[in-house]
């Protein structure tokens, strides 16, 4: 447990989560390694599949990052999201994990410190959660 | 559409406890369109069980199909070369499909990962509302296309009851009185005499009330 370290997915939007994690590697902003990114065209083309198997295959968190209400460049496809993630928070509740494993988190483009920021805080509250439980029983 | 809503992960795990291999089958048709039972949610499933059960200690071995219609026997043929090296098979379809895998593989147990609500149509993406309650004796030629068989409450064949008022059902605030639907669209039709047509009592036979129903049709039956 003391050597812990979480295994984060982070579903980002290629028009606003992606590109400020690059604006976060050019401002030199440092983000735990734990997060691996999967790059998706719009926060709501992440389907309850991709977040369940991200779980099932080993993740203690994911989040899906998405552009700032009102700014989706599909229109509304950060408010689906949104809705996604909260229905798959009442599924895993269900399954027997623990629903603030999964988050929704809005930023722009610009906001590669908010990405830095965000990457870290989900990054230390897993580690304080533990290993997701399905990981504490496959070990 | 028939509708469906998936049942309960417990409810579910109490049916396949007992078993190893488990074959998990999608339909293709109704249960994918209001979300219930298509691929996705036979995905879904699989994974959630995969988790419950592991979490709990046990392991499971989940192979995942989904069929093009789960009531039709010619669907139903593909699962041959599969059925075997199952223990037991969890249908995401409605009853329907459930029934028809349970009458093809007579050793096989089959369960049903559903409960199938009702025959209803999308009011906007996300929302089913029950529009058929299938009597075998339509008269929407007669209430204005709006059914009060299916969308009354009490199933009332001849005007409102007292339960009904602003134009809302006793039952909830949520629920249109029917008969108030259907007068409105009778007159904005302009055949409010067809609202002074007395219906008789109905014959809730072809419903249904006569026993299991079934349909014939000599020039295609073999």
């Amino acid at each position: 447990m003391e050597n812990f370290e979480p295994v984060i997915v982070a579903f980002c939007c290629h028009y606003c989560a992606y590109t400020a994690a690059d604006m976060a590697g050019s401002q030199r902003l440092p983000y735990p390694s734990n997060v691996k990114i999967v790059r998706v065209p719009c926060s709501g083309n992440v389907d309850a599949l991709h977040i369940v198997k991200a779980f099932e295959k080993g993740a203690d968190g994911v989040y899906v990052a998405g552009c700032l209400e009102g700014d989706c460049h599909f229109k509304s496809g950060n408010t689906k999201a949104a809705k996604r993630v909260a229905y798959v928070q009442k599924y895993l509740e269900e399954i027997g994990i623990e629903p603030e494993r999964l988050k929704m988190v809005g930023m722009s483009a610009g906001m590669g410190e908010r990405f830095a920021q965000v990457a870290t805080e989900i990054t230390e509250e897993i580690r304080r959660m533990g290993p997701s439980p399905i990981n504490a029983a496959a070990a | 559409m028939i509708t469906a809503e998936r049942k309960p992960l417990e409810e579910i795990i109490d049916y396949i406890k007992p078993f190893k291999r488990i074959l998990l089958l999608g339909c293709n048709e109704c249960v994918t369109v209001c979300a219930a039972g298509g691929r996705k949610e036979v995905g879904l499933l699989a994974s959630g069980l995969q988790m419950t059960l592991l979490k709990s200690g046990s392991s499971i071995e989940i192979r995942e199909h989904t069929l093009e219609r789960q009531c039709d026997p010619e669907y139903v043929e593909e699962l041959v070369p599969m059925i075997d090296s199952a223990d037991a098979v969890l249908s995401m379809a409605c009853g329907c499909g459930v029934q028809q895998l349970a009458m093809r593989f007579k050793d096989k147990p089959v369960f049903p990962a559903v409960n199938t609500k009702f025959m209803g149509g999308s009011e906007r993406q996300g929302v089913w509302t029950e529009r058929c309650k299938g009597c075998g004796d339509c008269l929407l030629g007669l209430t204005g296309g709006i059914c009060p068989i299916a969308k009354c409450a009490k199933q009332l064949m001849n005007g409102p009851c007292g339960g009904s008022t602003t134009g809302k059902c006793e039952i909830s605030d949520d629920v249109d009185c029917a008969w108030q639907l259907i007068w409105d669209r009778l007159k904005a039709l302009g055949l409010q005499d067809r609202y002074l047509e007395i219906m008789p009592a109905k014959d809730w036979r072809p419903g249904g009330g006569g026993g299991p129903r079934k349909i014939i049709r000599e020039d295609l039956a073999e």
